[in-house]
């Protein structure tokens, strides 16, 4: 014990020791791990269900076991590789798509904290006064993995998806960043657990910040390549887009990464306008997750009823009607800020 | 990539040169040449229909060239039929177009009916005609769903699919089978009509336009499918007469031509029905047509299972025992009926010199069947005139301004069926 010294284990971020940090880090990696496995189960259930089917039901009772039943038969295929493929950066991008969609769930919060035999557990994994700009950045560079995937893979069809990813990730963004700008002039701070605590406080943003609220959910699910902004990989034109060339382990890393990146951004939503984790009666984490599984529902309602956009159609409301309404309503809702 | 921009009122007259291009070329004064990207859509990709290849030119998104590339599903149906006895030809129509199965097979019947100059019960006409337009229905249903799916309105598919199954149960109680039935025989049909039918179709025909309705409430409303289809893949009616096109495609570009109406067979003329024509010769109109055709259908059956239920009890085919496989009771105890069963069950029934052309509306236009027969057991030479074939002929002219995603609706919209292109 004299070799560790105690200044190392007492000390650590926002009150609480390091390792108790990383173990939380570990869990809640884990536990999105487990949350996209049965997202990508409820969806397809759900799918079923509004569709006059069933969905999987094999595996397991009620088909419970077919997200690991996918995983198994995803690791065992071989491991294809186009000749004329750039090697370094065909392996590189499904990585890069996945550590950047894991990685941004680590500023969320989703509890209160406790005290648990004497040490503090905070109920996020990392408090930062930039998360806000944290997210949107690391989603920047996750947005490299698609571009390069597609490119690098040298086919025709994973070129187009990846230049309409491209086009379509960059320019949604700026009305996905501009939409929260309204939130942050109200809680006057980037810190996500800040944003919650204000929203506690006053009243949940969605109110205030409804049209803010609708831009976000539109943009985002252009972000995250979701119908009826599925051009990326709009399977009817381009098979499957900037995946094409991709197969086992290394096409569910992107698919992974595309399920998680829905994740992040619901969960994202929860904080910026659904009050975060405050609820009536029930702990805070139970709470998250109900507001989560929410709009994670709305996302797959949504894919079951419209029809897809067209391309030149996609960009122009990105251009002409998102940015100009979340621009708008940044600029009202700082008049109302410093006015009020 | 810049915003299109599209004309959304159809254009007068032709915009086809002469000779009648069937694929688009590059326009090297509007795209450079080192831009385009030359791909192949197909043979293999989820939405060609079956095994349809496109090259496609593309400039960035918008299709700056096109050609249509067939024959992947060719499997000499019209060579084959050469090979077999009349009545055994009667299977291989169904499955050119195995959408329209029994469309096509009417096509062939009435085709040998034509040369064997056999008079056919009424109750088999108007039992034709009924399951003419079940078929029609039915293959309606399958455009519409993929069509849809095609656009990314995925829920469509499987709504169309579960009415499309309700209309194959009414074939399989029947006719035993679901698809490819073969239950139209020269002179009639091959069984008597089960009782439990009437009453089945009856609530079939109550359900369906309900479902119709349904259909475009989902459609019709969605923003995001008007934008997908209005001003879409237009198509002049003079470029559709050019280019010989029929059905839904030739009626949703202002032409009113329903063989139905201008040629009537069976008993088309006694049926009260409307044919829907709409003007715009977009996407649009094409799926206008394909619901309102739907509707009449649904309206002729009805008439049918009023006029059939009065003809309960009459035969159901020709008595003529030259053609006809005499009943089955008879068999035991009549040496004649022995031999004309033997012979015509070995030897098939000899149809008389000459040559004839039917034609019938099958859900995608003018289905035709030109047969010689050198009077033999067998046909000399059988050819079809498949419109779905034509169809795929304007896809080039209705591509003009169009991005891949449109290419993919207008191809839908044209409702080709490969297996009868390539045949």
């Amino acid at each position: 014990m004299s070799l560790v010294p105690h200044v190392l284990l007492s000390s650590g971020v926002n009150g609480e020791p390091w390792w108790i940090a990383i173990v939380k880090a570990f869990i809640v990696i884990n536990l999105v791990l487990v949350t996209f496995a049965y997202l990508t189960l409820a969806e397809r259930k759900i799918m079923g269900r509004m569709q006059l089917r069933y969905g999987p039901n094999r595996a397991g009772p009620f088909g419970l076991l077919q997200p690991i039943a996918d995983l198994v038969k995803l690791i065992r295929k071989e491991s294809f590789f186009p000749a004329a493929a750039i090697d370094v950066l065909y392996i590189f991008s499904p990585f890069l798509a996945a550590f950047t969609a894991l990685c941004t769930f680590s500023v969320i919060p989703w509890g209160p904290g406790w005290e648990i035999g004497g040490y503090q557990i905070n109920g996020y994994v990392a408090d930062l006064p930039i998360a806000l700009l944290l997210i949107f950045a690391i989603g920047s560079i996750g947005i490299y993995g698609f571009i390069l995937g597609g490119w690098s893979s040298d086919s025709k069809y994973a070129l187009l998806g990846s230049m309409r990813t491209c086009a379509q990730l960059v320019s949604y963004e700026v009305a996905l960043a501009l939409s929260v700008l309204g939130v942050v002039l109200m809680s006057r701070s980037l810190s996500l657990v800040d944003i919650v605590a204000a929203q506690a406080n006053e009243t949940w943003y969605v109110l205030p910040q409804f049209v803010g609220f609708v831009v976000f959910l539109m943009a985002g699910t252009a972000e995250t390549a979701r119908a009826p902004f599925d051009l990326p990989e709009a399977e009817q034109e381009l098979v499957a887009g900037y995946h094409t060339e991709y197969g086992g382990m290394r096409f569910g890393l992107f698919s992974m990464s595309e399920y998680i990146n829905l994740i992040t951004l619901s969960a994202l939503c929860v904080t910026l306008f659904l009050g975060g984790w405050h609820g009536p009666l029930f702990p805070g984490p139970i709470w998250f997750l109900l507001k989560l599984f929410f709009l994670l529902f709305l996302f797959i309602w949504v894919r079951t009823t419209v029809p897809r956009l067209r391309y030149d159609q996609l960009m122009r409301f990105g251009w002409k009607v998102l940015l100009p309404v979340a621009t708008l309503n940044a600029v009202v809702t700082a008049i109302l800020v410093v006015a009020l | 990539m810049s915003v299109i921009e599209r004309t959304t009122k159809i254009y007068e007259g032709s915009r086809i040169p002469s000779p009648i291009p069937t694929t688009l070329q590059v326009d090297t004064s509007k795209h450079a040449l080192e831009d385009i990207l030359t791909i192949n859509f197909g043979p293999n990709h989820p939405s060609t229909h079956g095994v349809l290849r496109l090259v496609v030119d593309l400039d960035g998104e918008m299709v700056a060239g096109l050609s249509a590339v067939i024959g992947y599903l060719h499997t000499g149906f019209e060579k084959t039929m050469e090979q077999k006895t009349w009545w055994k030809c009667i299977t291989y129509p169904e499955r050119i177009d195995y959408v329209s199965f029994q469309v096509n097979e009417l096509a062939f019947v009435l085709a040998i009916e034509k040369l064997l100059g056999i008079d056919v019960p009424r109750k088999a006409t108007w039992m034709r005609m009924c399951l003419s337009e079940l078929t029609r229905i039915h293959s309606h249903l399958v455009w519409l769903g993929t069509s849809a799916l095609e656009l990314g309105a995925i829920s469509m598919f499987w709504y169309t699919f579960d009415d499309r199954d309700a209309t194959l149960d009414l074939f399989e109680m029947v006719c035993g089978t679901r698809m490819h039935t073969r239950y139209f025989q020269a002179g009639g049909l091959a069984e008597d009509i089960p009782e439990g039918f009437y009453a089945q179709a009856r609530a079939w025909c109550k359900k369906m336009p309900k479902a119709i309705d349904e259909y475009e409430a989902i459609l019709d409303r969605n923003a995001i499918w008007l934008k997908r289809t209005k001003g879409i893949g237009l198509l002049s009616a003079d470029d559709a007469i050019a280019l010989g096109q029929s059905g839904p495609v030739l009626r949703a570009s202002g032409v009113n031509w329903d063989l139905r109406k201008n040629m009537p067979y069976l008993a088309y003329d006694e049926v009260s029905f409307d044919v829907p024509v709409f003007h715009e010769g977009d996407v649009y109109a094409r799926y206008r047509v394909h619901m309102e055709e739907m509707r009449e259908s649904v309206r002729i059956v009805t008439q049918c299972l009023d006029r059939l239920e009065e003809m309960r009890g009459e035969p159901w085919i020709a008595d003529d025992r030259k053609v006809v496989l005499p009943p089955r009771e008879e068999l035991h105890t009549s040496m004649e009926s022995l031999i004309h069963h033997f012979k015509i069950v070995t030897e098939g029934y000899v149809v008389p010199e000459g040559e004839v052309y039917s034609c019938v509306e099958s859900p995608r236009g003018e289905f035709g069947v030109y047969v010689v027969s050198d009077g033999g057991p067998k046909p000399w030479r059988v050819k079809f005139r498949a419109p779905s074939f034509v169809a795929l002929q304007a896809t080039a002219t209705c591509m003009t301004d169009a991005a891949i995603a449109d290419m993919i609706a207008v191809v839908g919209s044209l409702d080709g069926v490969m297996g009868e292109v390539d045949r």
